[in-house]
C-alpha cells in the first residue's frame, strides 16, 4: 500500500459517466468450453443411486441380453456437470435475455414466470397419468377449462389438447380429416390436399405423410393466395384447404370467407392453421370464417417458453361434425366430476402417449386467465401496433422492400426483403442476421422456400417495450448502413459471439458428417472404433 | 388525504397488463401518432366486417394480480394427490424415477427454457448441449446417430418404422412384442397410408415373442420391419430377441427395437443384438412424470446414409468455425428435412421435445457408466423381489414364471374381486397401482425409488384386499 496522500479535488466532469450508447455494447459468452467427453476422469461421479437390499437377489439374464462393455459415458463430479452446463446456458441467449422479434413466425412472447411455479409445482411435475380420476380433479380441470376457452377464442364445437406441438396439431387435424372422409366412403376419391406456400411446411408435409397429394397455392401479384389457383385446383378429388390467415407474410387475406365457401361447394374440409393468431385474438375467429377445423400452437400464442425447440403443446379445435374423430381420451364433465372417456369407437386414436404436454397446458391456462377476454384483445391489438410500429421504423431503412399488398397493413408480422441491398452490396440477408447477432440479438430469415427474395420476417408480439423496438430498428439500420459503408464488418460476422462462422461443408457429406463424439472420433480423428 | 391528492393516484383506465407495456394508453398513443395512423382499427382494415366478433370474448374474468392467479391455481392443484403424497407403483410408459436437482436447476434456466430456434452464434449453447445428448445417447445405445428429441416414444417408433419401410420399399410390418395398446394405435394411424400392421401375439407363458409365428408372419414376404420392445409393455426382457433380429434379415426386413434407456447400463443395447434401428422414449432420463407430460422420443442408427437419409427429424452436427480449436454446430443433411423440401422431405419436422434431450444429456452425464449400472441393478433385483413377493400372495398369481422383467409386471387376480376394485382399494390405503389391464388382470411397476419395505408394504396391502 502505497501512503495515504490527500487526493486532488475531483471536477463533477470527471465523475460524470458518459450517456449510454446508441447501440448497446455486447458480447456474448465464450468459455471456449470443452465437449463433455472431455471433461471429468474414471471413477468421479455426478450422482448416486439407491442400492436395493443386497439381499435380493438379481435375476438371471440371458448372455446376449446383457451389456457386455459399460457405456463410454463421461465420468464427471457433480460440480463439473452443473459448471458445464451452466457455461452452456451462458452462451444460449434465450428470449427473457434479448429483443427476440427476428424469430418471425413463431410469437415469441414473455411468458410469465409465475407460471413456471405451477409446473414445478409437485401437484403438477409429480402426478402419474394413470392415477385413477378421483387423485387427479384438478389438472383434468384444468384440461377441461383450457378446452373451454379455447372453444370460445375459436368458436369451435370441441377441442383436444392431446398434440404434443403445432404441427402434431396440423397432423391430428389431417387425420380426423382422413378419417371423416373414409367414413362417409370417399377417400379414394379425396386425395389432394391443398395448402399455401407461405403457411408453414407441416402443413404440406403432414398431409403428405398421411397419404394426401399436396397442391400448393403461389401468391398473386398482391402477396395473397391466387383465388384463381384455388378455382382451378378444387374438385372432387379435393379433402381439405389447409391454410394460415395471416400468412407468414403478415398479409390478412380478406377473400378468405371465399376461399372457404369454394372448398366448401366441392366438398372438401377448411382447416385454419392459427400458427398466427396473436394478432386476431377476439378480433375473428375460425369458426367465423367458416374453418371445421383449426389448430393453435400453445407454445407461441398462449405463453408457454419455447424451450430450445419444445416440449410444445398443440390444441386442435373442431365442429360438431368432426368431434367424433378427435383423439382419445376426451376429458369429460358431469357437471360433478372430470373423466376420461375413450369409449369413442370413430376416434383417430392416440396421438401421443396420454393426454398431452400437461406442464404447457397449465402454463396457457394459466396465461389466458391472468388477461381474460380484455387482455387477450389487447396483445392483439398490441402486437399488431407493434407489428406496424417496426414496420414503420424499418420501412425507412436503405435496402428493405416490403414486397406484396403496397399499402395495405399488416397483421402480427412482416416478411421484409434485403433484395435491393444484396443487389447493392452482396450481403445476403443471413449475413445481416450473424451481424445482428453482434448486438446482443436474434434475427432467423425465414422458411424455405425464398419466394420473398433474401427475407427477414420480424414478429414483434404484445411483449415488446417502444424502447426495445427502437432498439431493434436501430440495430437494423446500423447493420444496413455496414452493409453498405464497410460490407466486410457484415460479411464476415458475428464477432462478438461465442464462436465464429461455421464451415458446415462436411455437414452434408456422409463421409464427414458427425452427429455424435464417436462418429466425429471415427470419421474425422481417424481413432478405431 | 385529501381527494385531489387521490385523483393523482387514479390508475390509467383500463390498467395495462403486466405482460403488455405498450397498453399503456399515452405510449399507445404516440406510437400511433409516429405511424401516423388514427387508431389500431386501421391495422385490421383487411379483415371482413362480417367475421368480425361484435363482441367481446366470453370468457371468465381474468385474474389480473399475479396473486390471484397464485390462489386461484392453488384451490386447483389442490384437488391433486401426487405421487409423492401416495406409494404409487405406475408405469406403463411414464416413470417415477429420481429426477437429480442438477437437472432441475439446468432446464430451468431461462437461457435454455426460453430459447428457440437461434443460430450457432447465439444458441451455441443449445446446440452443444443437444450434440452432447445425441453422443451420449449414442455411447449408451452403441450406435452413431442419434436425433434431437421428437415429441415421444410413439412417434419414434412410428417413424423409425416409416423409415425401414422406405428403406426397404416393402409394405407390411411385423410386430412381435407385447405392444401396449396406445402405442399400437398411434403406430397403425401413423404408418396406415403406407403399411399394413400384423400383430403376432406373444407366447402365453413366457410373454415373450412367438418365434414360429414371427416366421409364419415373415413367410408372407413384403415385411419391411420386425418391431420388438426391450422391455415389451408387459415388463418382459424377452430371450428371443437376437432371434428375431436373424429372422428379420432372413427376410430381407429391418428389424426396430423400441427399448428403455434407462435399461441400458445393464441391459444390451438393441445394435449389439442386431437391431438396424433403435428407439424409445427417454422420460425416464430425469424428466418428471407431469401427468403424461414428460415424454420425448429417440431414434437412433448406425452412420450409414440409407438410414441417416431417412430421419425427417433434426440431426446436428460437429464441424470446425473459421477459427481453429471452436467446436462448430449444424444440421446434418438439411435437405431431407420438410423445413427444406416442404412435402419433398422425409415425413415433418416442427417444434418437438428438445429440451428434454438436454435435460437427459446432463441426466447421463450425472449418471455415469456406473450410475446407469447401478440404476439398472437395483430396478432389475426390486422387479424380481416385487414378482416374487406378490406371487405369495393368497389370490394372485405372477404370470411369464422366470421370465425377467424391468419395472413393469402384470399380475393376475383369481379371487372374485375385479382389478378395477382392488386398484380402488389400494387407493384407500394410500397406495397407486395395479392398474387393470382387463377384467382380472393388473399392472404395476416399481422403480430405483421404491425400496424393499415399500413392496412388502404393497404386498401385505394387497393380502387385506384380495380375497
Amino acid at each position: 500500500m502505497t501512503a495515504h496522500t490527500t487526493p486532488a479535488p475531483v471536477s463533477p466532469d470527471q465523475a460524470r459517466i458518459a450517456p449510454k450508447p446508441a447501440l448497446r455494447r455486447f458480447h456474448q459468452a465464450s468459455w471456449d468450453e470443452k465437449l463433455i467427453f472431455e471433461l471429468g476422469s474414471p471413477g468421479e461421479r455426478g450422482v448416486l443411486v439407491p442400492e436395493a437390499d443386497p439381499a435380493l437377489p438379481a435375476p438371471e439374464l440371458p448372455a446376449a441380453l446383457r451389456r457386455a462393455e459399460p457405456p463410454a459415458l463421461p465420468e464427471m463430479s457433480q460440480q463439473q456437470v452443473l459448471r458445464h452446463y451452466l457455461r452452456l446456458s451462458q452462451e444460449n441467449l434465450g428470449a427473457d435475455l434479448n429483443i427476440d422479434v427476428g424469430q418471425g413466425t413463431c410469437t415469441m412472447k414473455y411468458s410469465p414466470k409465475v407460471n413456471d411455479r405451477f409446473v414445478r409445482d409437485p401437484r403438477i411435475a409429480a402426478l402419474h397419468p394413470l392415477q385413477e380420476e378421483e387423485t387427479v380433479q384438478g389438472v383434468l380441470r384444468i384440461i377441461h377449462e383450457l378446452e373451454g376457452l379455447l372453444k370460445e377464442i375459436s368458436g369451435m364445437d370441441r377441442v383436444s389438447l392431446q398434440p404434443g406441438a403445432g404441427s402434431a396439431a396440423i397432423y391430428t387435424n389431417v387425420a380426423m380429416i382422413r378419417a371423416y372422409f373414409a367414413a362417409r366412403g370417399e377417400l379414394e376419391q379425396r386425395d389432394e390436399v391443398i395448402t399455401t406456400i407461405f403457411s408453414h411446411p407441416s402443413n404440406a408435409a403432414c398431409a403428405k405423410t398421411a397419404g394426401f397429394k399436396v397442391i400448393t397455392l403461389h401468391p398473386d401479384a398482391d402477396g395473397y393466395p391466387d383465388i384463381e389457383a384455388l378455382k382451378a385446383a378444387v374438385g372432387p378429388r379435393t379433402a381439405a384447404l389447409l391454410i394460415t390467415n395471416p400468412e407468414d407474410t403478415g398479409i390478412y387475406n380478406p377473400r378468405i370467407e371465399e376461399f372457404v365457401r369454394i372448398v366448401h361447394e366441392a366438398g372438401g374440409l377448411c382447416s385454419y392453421d392459427q400458427a398466427n393468431a396473436n394478432g386476431i385474438l377476439g378480433i375473428t375467429r375460425a369458426r367465423d370464417a367458416g374453418f371445421d377445423l383449426c389448430h393453435f400452437n400453445l407454445h407461441k400464442t398462449f405463453s408457454t417458453p419455447h424451450a430450445c425447440g419444445g416440449p410444445a403443446a398443440g390444441a386442435c379445435a373442431v365442429t360438431a361434425d368432426l368431434a367424433p374423430y378427435l383423439p382419445v381420451p376426451t376429458v369429460e364433465f358431469d357437471g360433478e366430476r372430470y373423466r376420461l372417456d375413450d369409449d369413442r369407437p370413430e376416434s383417430v386414436g392416440k396421438m401421443r402417449p396420454f393426454y398431452g404436454v400437461v406442464p404447457n397446458l397449465v402454463r396457457a391456462y394459466a396465461w389466458i386467465m391472468s388477461l381474460g377476454a380484455d387482455g387477450l384483445r389487447a396483445a392483439a391489438e398490441t402486437a399488431v401496433l407493434n407489428n406496424n410500429y417496426l414496420l414503420h421504423k424499418v420501412r425507412q431503412i436503405p435496402g428493405v422492400e416490403i414486397p406484396y399488398a403496397e399499402g395495405r397493413p399488416r397483421v402480427e408480422q412482416v416478411r421484409y426483403s434485403w433484395r435491393k441491398l444484396y443487389e447493392d452490396t452482396g450481403v445476403h440477408s443471413e449475413d445481416l442476421g450473424l451481424r445482428a447477432a453482434d448486438f446482443g440479438t436474434h434475427y432467423w430469415t425465414s422458411h424455405h422456400p425464398y419466394v420473398v427474395p433474401e427475407p427477414m420476417t420480424l414478429e414483434p408480439t404484445e411483449s415488446y417495450t417502444r424502447a426495445d423496438l427502437d432498439e431493434y430498428a436501430a440495430i437494423l439500420a446500423e447493420v444496413a448502413r455496414e452493409a453498405y459503408e464497410e460490407p466486410e464488418t457484415v460479411r464476415t460476422a458475428p464477432h462478438r459471439s461465442t464462436v465464429h462462422r461455421v464451415r458446415p461443408e462436411a455437414l452434408d457429406d456422409p463421409s464427414t458428417w458427425a452427429v455424435s463424439w464417436r462418429a466425429y472420433r471415427r470419421k474425422i480423428l481417424g481413432e478405431p472404433s | 388525504m385529501t381527494s385531489s391528492q387521490a385523483q393523482a393516484f387514479e390508475p390509467f383506465e383500463p390498467t395495462p397488463h403486466p405482460y403488455i407495456p405498450n397498453a399503456v394508453p399515452a405510449v399507445r398513443q404516440a406510437m400511433l401518432d409516429a405511424i401516423g395512423a388514427a387508431s389500431v382499427e386501421e391495422f385490421y382494415a383487411d379483415i371482413p366486417d362480417g367475421i368480425r366478433l361484435h363482441r367481446p370474448l366470453n370468457l371468465p374474468a381474468p385474474l389480473r394480480s399475479e396473486a390471484e392467479l397464485t390462489r386461484h391455481m392453488e384451490r386447483l392443484l389442490g384437488r391433486n394427490t401426487t405421487t409423492r403424497e401416495a406409494l404409487s407403483f405406475l408405469g406403463a410408459g411414464c416413470y417415477q424415477h429420481h429426477v437429480p436437482a442438477v437437472v432441475d436447476e439446468i432446464v430451468d434456466r431461462s437461457e435454455f427454457l426460453t430459447a428457440y430456434a437461434g443460430e450457432p452464434y447465439e444458441d451455441h449453447g443449445r446446440f452443444q448441449a443437444l450434440w452432447e445428448y445425441q453422443s451420449m445417447m449414442a455411447e449408451l445405445l452403441d450406435v452413431e446417430v442419434v436425433n434431437v428429441p421428437v415429441y415421444d416414444g410413439f412417434q419414434a417408433a412410428g417413424t423409425a418404422l416409416r423409415m425401414a419401410g422406405r428403406v426397404t420399399g416393402r409394405r407390411r410390418l411385423v410386430i412381435a412384442s407385447s405392444v401396449g395398446a396406445d402405442e399400437l394405435s398411434r403406430i397403425r394411424d401413423y404408418v396406415r397410408p403406407d403399411h399394413d400392421v400384423t400383430v403376432v401375439p406373444v407366447d402365453p407363458a413366457t410373454g415373450g415373442a412367438d418365434l414360429a409365428a414371427v416366421r409364419e408372419a415373415l413367410a408372407g414376404g413384403e415385411v419391411a420391419a420386425v418391431y420388438a420392445q426391450a422391455p415389451s409393455a408387459l415388463g418382459v426382457i424377452d430371450a428371443g430377441l437376437p432371434d428375431l433380429a436373424e429372422l428379420a434379415h432372413a427376410a430381407g426386413a429391418l428389424y426396430v427395437v423400441g427399448c428403455n434407456p434407462i435399461t441400458l447400463g445393464v441391459l444390451a443395447p438393441p445394435s449389439s443384438y442386431g437391431a438396424d434401428i433403435a428407439c424409445g422414449d427417454i422420460q425416464p432420463l430425469g424428466i418428471h412424470q407431469s401427468f403424461g407430460g414428460g415424454n420425448a422420443g429417440f431414434i437412433a442408427t448406425r452412420d450409414e446414409e440409407r438410414l441417416v437419409a431417412e430421419y425427417p427429424s433434426r440431426l446436428f452436427g460437429l464441424v470446425p468455425t473459421e477459427v481453429e480449436g471452436e467446436y462448430g454446430f449444424g444440421d446434418v443433411a438439411y435437405e431431407r428435412t420438410s423445413f427444406a423440401q416442404r412435402e419433398e422431405g422425409k415425413e415433418w419436422v416442427g417444434t418437438a421435445a428438445a429440451l428434454h434431450g438436454i435435460g437427459a444429456g446432463v441426466y447421463l452425464a450425472l449418471m455415469g457408466p456406473q450410475g446407469m449400472r447401478d440404476i439398472g441393478d437395483t430396478i432389475l433385483r426390486l422387479t424380481a423381489y416385487a414378482r416374487a413377493r406378490l406371487s405369495q400372495v393368497p389370490g394372485i398369481e405372477v404370470p411369464f414364471g422366470d421370465t425377467p422383467h424391468f419395472a413393469d409386471f402384470t399380475v393376475r387376480y383369481t379371487g372374485s374381486r375385479s382389478a378395477a376394485e382392488i386398484r380402488t382399494d389400494l387407493r384407500g390405503h394410500g397406495i397407486f397401482g395395479g392398474v387393470p389391464t382387463g377384467e382380472r388382470t393388473a399392472a404395476f411397476c416399481v422403480t430405483e425409488v421404491h425400496t424393499k419395505a415399500d413392496i412388502d408394504l404393497l404386498a401385505a396391502t394387497l393380502e387385506e384386499i384380495v380375497k
